[in-house]
């Protein structure tokens, strides 16, 4: 026997929002790939992310579909410009269909999808072990990563201060190392010197 | 409803996001499929927890999950702005020579 949705997230009414929900973010994140502009790209993955969001609050996961909405919100707001810089024209009014193989990606696509709704269909998903907890939810989270997880949140923040620095060495335009070359001694040939007075 | 409604909304995200990893050009576009991915995986996992292991250890695996979201943007927007300043293209197809 499938495991059912918890008592608290379980109903018709529920069912029928989380339907919508999950119409909206297959059909905006397959709009992705239809739109004719990248704005509108950015758009329409924005919509699929927090749909899936609200379908965790539907869930009763205040927390991480709230912090779902928050991230993903600022993150398309982010690609949105950076796509505007790299094309370099009115993102929301050019025109655009730059794919390759796409009929081999499609196939692979359909495929995987069809493999997956068999193994999702077929494989004997055990019951429930526990019950979900009510209104501690958040509070038990809390506890978690204060707690006996904290190593886990404390190995993401070295890798976070690592990303900030690789982001910084590859997107810089110009590195002490073309000044200098390997010889780093060496004074710097700079087309304006700096400092002040200059 | 059923945890095997939420897995297949979930994959059919999943292989949407897939089909615009393997078919956009467009550097930017393809890490757009790479979060479609994810964005499948948050609500698979979200589910998965919710229905066989409702505590709390499980919410942070999703947490990390939405943390290597944020990096793999981070990173791939890095490489894209070095290749777009070096080749002067934003397009996967102009740096096949990075592969391998």
């Amino acid at each position: 026997m499938p495991p059912s949705l918890p008592a608290r997230a379980r109903g018709s009414a529920v069912i029928v929002v989380f339907l919508l929900l999950a119409a909206v973010s297959v059909v905006t994140g397959a709009l992705v790939f239809v739109v004719d502009s990248m704005a509108r790209a950015t758009y329409a993955l924005a919509c699929s992310f927090v749909a899936v969001a609200l379908a965790l609050l539907t869930f009763g996961l205040t927390y991480l579909g709230v912090i779902t909405i928050l991230m993903m919100v600022m993150e398309m707001a982010i690609m949105a410009v950076f796509m505007i810089m790299f094309m370099g024209m009115n993102p929301a009014l050019m025109p655009m269909d730059m794919v390759h193989g796409k009929r081999a990606a499609l196939a692979v696509s359909v495929a995987l999808f069809a493999l997956l709704v068999v193994g999702i269909v077929v494989a004997p998903w055990p019951g429930a072990a526990g019950s979900a907890s009510t209104a501690s939810d958040i509070a038990a989270l809390g506890h978690t990563l204060m707690g006996s997880k904290m190593l886990v949140m404390m190995s993401v923040s070295p890798i976070m201060f690592a990303t900030i620095v690789g982001g910084v060495v590859l997107a810089s335009g110009r590195t002490r190392y073309d000044r200098f070359g390997d010889d780093l001694d060496h004074p710097a040939q700079d087309p304006t010197p700096g400092g002040v007075g200059r | 409803m059923t945890l095997q409604l939420v897995l297949v909304v979930a994959a059919a995200l999943f292989c949407v996001g897939l089909y615009g990893a393997l078919s956009q050009q467009v550097v930017v576009m393809v890490m757009m499929g790479l979060e479609l991915m994810l964005n499948g995986l948050v609500l698979a996992a979200a589910a998965i927890w919710l229905f066989l292991a409702p505590r709390p250890t499980g919410e942070v695996l999703l947490l990390v999950v939405l943390a290597v979201m944020t990096l793999e943007m981070a990173m791939g927007f890095a490489v894209a702005v070095l290749v777009h300043r070096r080749r002067g293209s934003d397009m996967t197809d102009m740096a096949g020579d990075l592969a391998g």
